[in-house]
Formats: structure tokens, sequence, C-alpha cells
């Protein structure tokens, strides 16, 4: 690092930039240290005199209070702060995944809809990404929940949806799958997921007909998807549908989907599809005009161009920013707590927080499960750069 | 072989009976090449899955369009005073959007409880405002570096005595507890950008410093506000900062919240100003070494002003994403703009089953002028920079 006219002869060592910098960065750190050591005696003192516990003794404390959506046991009589926190961790995952699969469909759609060179179609998805882009995302959520859910029919006069499912101002209740037999379901699954693999790895190799793209992944899709109705309308169906229906009081049977979560996740898509379809234009467009005329001029059709050409090279420019989207969907779907959606902020930095009194202890835990969730994705994503990356001569 | 014969029949044209001696009048082009219905087809048609989309979208604008407009204008109620206006009669079986309910509330959602005899206060705030703003983002205004010295330290001054107070010019104090409204969302975004591109660009600096323990602090700082969401960082300022400061100082709430946005923004600013940095050529540092300038002269003099300039499409885009997280600071009990919403929504004087889609609506309106406003300047900067130009 040292340059030939640092630390020359004849210049005093204060005018050094080495030791310059040292003494720098000792300041610094003293600083700072100082800074902390200080706001860390402040908050000692403050706590002692409001008797405030500190430390993670409520974990194991029963919680007491009820949660409206729960993916594992949990009951407020006997369950922990502990098992609080993971059920708001898991409802935060369920969001985050659902709404990461759905943005992406509609996202990439919208991408691939304003390169259109259909008027209409391109006037609509530039109209959708502008109006949703600047319009603030609470303001959409506390829309979707207050002024669309809430305003829908009661549940006597639900919307009846196709599929048997129906909508109404307490939710979405789906068909829930009542399965007999978890093995063969299974068996079938994995036969079908190996099958497909095989024949992959068989014929990716090979030049020709079975060797271009268009025909593996429609041949792939057709053993994913056809095997397991061949077995099942063979065997007989292994599952059966539980349809909900309307009672006198409620909705009876069915999967209930609470409306907050239908709210949560329909904002966050909509939301983040706008921004996803920014980032996928912008990734096609980085494929240079030449690309496409080269291919055309190889006598490449417009299918295989897209596929072996455009989109290959897309996706090194999409990728990167896609997964910062992920990741802003996942900080964003904190804002369940406008709605009351139990997520991990509104049932940990919420209530827990509000019961315990521990504030500090709990805001910083809630921090380090986002920093864990954005450190294993920047990991995912260094892995891949390298990967892919463009090797420069 | 025949041309011969061809120079000597264009040379006897004029003697050729059947050749004509005066040009031909132009055929028009084809009807469909140019002109409207060249632009349908091409633009509409040009395929059966085009024309399948175009037969769809006017379906699905025909399906959504009427009944829009019906609620906006047709059925909306445009005069009255209480929540009768807006009420469904025999007479008016579909009541459209509650517009008197907004008239009414209008000065509630603009300056919150702040007291009515001192809200010409928060309008010579708004003037000054504007004024530095149209300053700064016009780019061939006259002297522009006193622009931006009223912007970053006159403006912040000068507003804290119009909104604050400042007794010994006469201005009463107003306890920041009576602020609210857009003026609230205003100061906090203001704030935010104020305070967001100095630190920002300290903390892009030290990031790409050559001195580890600054390098190591910035980096740590920049990723971890970047990781988390807003909503932790404002609930950390608003528990923390009373906490960890002595009694003495203890700030006020719109005063933590304001601390945790312009942190939040700072992160996000280091980057985008890093971007710009990384954007400079390494012969401009060598070229500022060789002429013996030190580090702060290089920064102040060649790097910073090339790599701002370049990215101020970027700085604008993280200003629109930090004026729409202002919204945030409604979950530490601050009454901004979308907060006095949701009161003025809630309020029974007006409660009907239409005000809360007309609150809405009315919000979403002025949050998208705003942001809009801030994307096409953004978008025209690019342009004129020619960012944008390689496709």
């Amino acid at each position: 690092m040292a340059r030939p006219w640092e630390s020359a002869p004849g210049v005093p060592f204060y005018r050094d930039p080495k030791y310059r910098g040292i003494a720098l960065q000792i300041g610094l750190c003293a600083a700072l240290g100082y800074l902390a050591y200080s706001a860390i005696q402040t908050a000692a003192e403050n706590l002692a005199r409001s008797h405030v516990a500190s430390g993670f003794g409520f974990w194991n404390v029963v919680a007491g209070f009820d949660i409206s959506q729960t993916l594992i046991d949990y009951s407020p009589q006997s369950s922990t702060y502990g098992r609080a926190f993971w059920v708001g961790l898991l409802n935060t995952l369920v969001v985050a995944a659902l709404g990461i699969v759905l943005a992406t469909i509609l996202g990439f759609t919208i991408g691939v809809a304003r390169l259109s060179k259909n008027f209409l179609v391109e006037r609509l998805a530039t109209g959708y990404v502008e109006l949703i882009r600047n319009v603030p995302l609470l303001l959409q959520l506390l829309f979707w929940y207050n002024a669309v859910l809430n305003a829908l029919p009661g549940f006597a006069a639900s919307f009846v949806l196709p599929g048997g499912i129906l909508l109404n101002n307490r939710g979405l209740f789906m068909p829930r799958p009542l399965f007999a037999d978890g093995t063969q379901i299974l068996a079938t699954f994995a036969v079908t997921v190996l099958l497909a693999a095989l024949f992959n790895k068989v014929v990716g190799r090979s030049a020709g007909f079975w060797g271009a793209i268009g025909v593996r992944s429609v041949f792939t899709l057709s053993i994913l998807v056809g095997l397991p109705i061949v077995v099942f309308v063979v065997v007989g169906a292994p599952f059966a549908f539980d349809y909900p229906e309307i009672g006198r009081f409620n909705v009876k049977g069915g999967f209930e989907i609470l409306p907050e979560f239908v709210a949560l996740v329909l904002g966050l898509v909509i939301y983040t599809a706008a921004f996803i379809a920014e980032v996928v234009r912008a990734g096609l467009r980085s494929v240079p005009r030449g690309q496409t005329d080269a291919a055309q001029a190889l006598g490449l059709t417009r299918p295989q161009t897209l596929q072996l050409i455009v989109i290959p090279q897309a996706m090194r420019v999409i990728i990167p920013p896609l997964t910062n989207q992920y990741l802003n969907l996942t900080k964003n779907s904190s804002l369940a707590v406008a709605i009351g959606y139990p997520d991990l902020v509104q049932i940990f930095t919420g209530t827990v927080a509000n019961q315990t009194n521990q504030p500090v202890e709990i805001v910083v835990l809630t921090m380090l499960v986002y920093l864990s969730f954005s450190l294993v994705t920047s990991l995912v994503m260094n892995f891949y750069n390298a990967r892919h990356a463009l090797v420069e001569r | 072989m025949e041309a011969p014969t061809v120079a000597a029949s264009r040379t006897n044209s004029a003697a050729v009976a059947y050749v004509r001696a005066a040009p031909a009048a132009a055929v028009l082009p084809p009807l469909t090449t140019v002109g409207v219905l060249a632009w349908f087809k091409d633009r509409l048609f040009s395929s059966v899955g085009s024309t399948v989309m175009t037969i769809l979208i006017v379906l699905l604008l025909a399906w959504i369009l009427p009944p829009l407009i019906d609620f906006l204008i047709v059925d909306a109620t445009w005069s009255g005073s209480d929540r009768e206006a807006c009420l469904p009669s025999p007479a008016r079986p579909e009541v459209g959007a509650c517009w008197p309910f907004i008239g009414d509330r209008l000065a509630y959602v603009t300056y919150g409880s702040y007291p009515v005899a001192s809200r010409w206060r928060v309008d010579a705030f708004f003037a000054m405002l504007a004024c530095g703003t149209a300053w700064l983002l016009w780019l061939e205004a006259p002297r522009r570096d006193i622009g931006a010295v009223y912007f970053f330290v006159v403006l912040p001054l000068a507003s804290l005595a119009l909104l604050h107070g400042f007794p010994t010019l006469g201005l009463a104090v107003v306890d920041t507890a009576f602020w609210g409204g857009m003026m609230v969302t205003i100061v906090v975004a203001a704030v935010g950008i104020v305070t967001s591109l100095p630190i920002g660009i300290v903390l892009a600096l030290g990031r790409r410093s050559k001195m580890p323990a600054v390098r190591l602090l910035c980096t740590l700082f920049i990723e971890i506000v970047r990781g988390v969401p807003l909503i932790t960082v404002l609930f950390m300022a608003s528990v923390m900062l009373p906490l960890f400061l002595p009694d003495t100082w203890s700030p006020d709430k719109l005063m933590r919240a304001l601390v945790g946005v312009a942190l939040f923004s700072s992160a996000y600013m280091a980057e985008v100003v890093r971007a710009g940095l990384q954007s400079i050529p390494r012969g401009q540092y060598d070229a500022a070494h060789a002429l013996g300038l030190s580090f702060w002269q290089t920064s102040r003099l060649i790097v910073l002003p090339q790599a701002l300039t370049v990215t101020i499409p970027n700085i604008v885009n993280s200003y629109i994403a930090l004026f729409k997280d202002t919204t945030l600071v409604f979950f530490v009990g601050i009454f901004d703009f979308l907060k006095t919403i949701e009161a003025a929504r809630a309020d029974p004087k007006w409660s009907t089953s239409v005000t809360s889609a007309t609150g809405y609506i009315f919000a979403a309106l002025v949050y998208f002028v705003f942001c809009y406003a801030m994307s096409r300047y953004a978008s025209r900067m690019e342009k004129r920079l020619g960012v944008g130009e390689n496709r």
C-alpha cells in the first residue's frame, strides 16, 4: 500500500499519511468506545431505576395470549414466549414465500408486457408500474384490508370463485385436501421427479430434436404433470376435497385463510411485482440488439432466440436485483402490524414486548432475524455470482 | 448485351410515342402501411396473439372503467356537511366517493392539530421549502451554490424557528405533539433528504477508505441498517434513544422518529453514492494525487462533483423511496399524513361505507403526485446525462 512518496525522508511523522491514518482510526475507535460505554452506563442506570428485568429470562415464560394463525401447536395457556416467537417467524416466512412466488410470476409477466409491441398491453403495464410504484405500500395494504376486504359481503352472501373457493369479509375459504394414503402420493411424486431428472440427464447432452430446449422442457413438464395424473386415474385419486359450505352461523369445512393474510399477500405481491417488472425490463433491454440480430442470422427462430440467447444473458443482469426485491418483500412483510396479521414483528415486537416490557432485547432479536435473512441471501448471491459472472479477458 | 439499345432508346425517348414525357403522379402508399390504419395494424393487431390481447384488454377496461368513473364522479357526493350527505337513500341507492369529507378534513390532514392562529407559519415553511426545492432542481437557475447553502443550512434553521417556535422573535413554541398531517410528512421527508446526503457521502467515502477500522465501521453500519426493516429501526430509535441518553436530553417522539429515518435513509444513500464513486475512473484520483491535492481536496473538487452528477437519478429515486417510507412513522405514534387520514376516516361524524375508500383514494392521489413528479424529474435527468443512452 505504501507509495513511494509516503514515508519519504525529511517528512515529519505527523505529516505522514500512514501515521495520520492510524491516529485517525485510534481516535475514531476511542470516541465510539467512549460513546458506547457511556450509553451503556446510562442505560444500566435507567433500567435499574425503572426496575425492568433484562436478559432473555422471559423466553420460557408462558405467553398467555392467543394468536389468530398458528402453523405449529400453540396454546395461550401453556405455550411460552419462545414458542410465540417461532409462530411469528413461521407466519412471516409463509407470507414471504407465497409472496415471492406470486410476485415473480406477476412481475415477469408485466416486465415482458412493458416491452410488448402491442400498444394497449404496453400502456397498461406501464400504467400499472407507475401507479403502484408511486403509492406507499402501507397505504396500499390499508386500502386492501379496510376498503376492499372489509367491504366484502358477509359469509351468507360470499362470492363463489371457481374451484369451490369462497370469498367474504371473514377471509378466503379454500377446499381442504383430505389425504388417504401418504405413502402412495410420496412414492408417485418421487418416481415422477426421478424420471424427469433422468430424462433430462440422458437427453440434455444430445444434439438435434431431443436436445432442443423447447422439446426438452415440454417433455419434462408432461412427465412431471402427466405421470401423477395417469397414476391417480388408474389407481384412483388418493385424496378428496373437503369443500367449504355456507352454514347458518359460519362457513363450515374447508381451509380458512385470514383476511389479514389475504390483504398482506395481495398488497405485497402487487407492490413488489411492479419493482420486479422494472428489473425484468432492464434485464431484457441490457442484451444488445446485435445478439438478437446474430441469432436470426444463424437461423434461430424467435422462441429459440429468446431461450438460447436473450434469456440466459438477461438473467445474469436480472438475478442480483431480483433477490434484492425478494429481500425487500420479506422486510416489507413487517408492515403486517398495520392490519393485524400475526407476523414476527406483530407478535414479538408488538404483543410480547408490551407484555414483558423488555423491548430492547426483543427489537434486537427481531433485527437479528431479518439480518440473518439478508446475510444468507447475500451468501447465496455471492456463490451465484462467482459461478455465473462474465469472465472478462 | 442489351446495354447500347437501352441507352439509345433513352436518348430518343421524346421521339417514342409510348414513353411518357412527364412523370406519373405518385401512387399513395397502401392504406395498411401508413397512417391510422397502419398504426392499428402494427400496434394492436399485428398477430393473432396481439389481437386476442387487444380484445381482452378492451373488455377489461370496459369492465373496470365505468364503475370507477361512476364511483369517482357520477355517483359521488360533492357537497354536504356531515355523513348524511353520503348515505345511500331510496332516491340514491348507489353512493360514490364522499368528497365533502375530504373538504371538511383538509385542514386537519394538512396541519394536524397545529394551533389555527399559527398556521401561517406552516404555510411560510411550505413556501420557503418550495423555493429552495425549485432553486436546486432547476439546473439553469442562477447561483445554485447559494441555493445549496440556503437549502442545507438556512432552510433547516428557519423551519425549526418557524415550526417549533422562537420566543425571542415572538413565535410561540408549538409542541411537536400538536404537529400533524402533510406538514409532518414533509418535515420527516425533508429531514431525511437534508441529512441523508451528507451522512451518506461520509459513509460511502468511509466504506471505500484504505483505513481498515474506518472501512469496517462504515460497512457494518450500512449493511446492518439495510438488512433490517425500517419499522424495527423506528422501534429501536423510539425505545433505545430514551434509554441510552440521560434524562435531561430525552428527545420527544417526533425527534426519535426523525433520528430513525435519518439513519435509515443515510445507509441507503451511502450505497447510491458509492455506486457513483465507483464510476469514477482511477485516473481521476491519480491525476489529483499528481497535482498534490489532499484526500479532502480530491473528494471535494474532483471526485464528488462527478460522482454525484452521474448518480442524480438514483439519488432522486432514493428520495422517492424515502418519501413513501415516511408513512411508517405511523407505527411510533406520529400523526403523519396517512395517520391523519386514518384518524379522519374513523371519525363518527363522517362514518359511512364509502368514507374509507374516499380517504385512501385521496391519500393515494397526493402521494402519487409527489412521487410521480420526482420520478419524472429523475428520468429527465437520466436522459440529459446520457446515462440511459446505451440500450
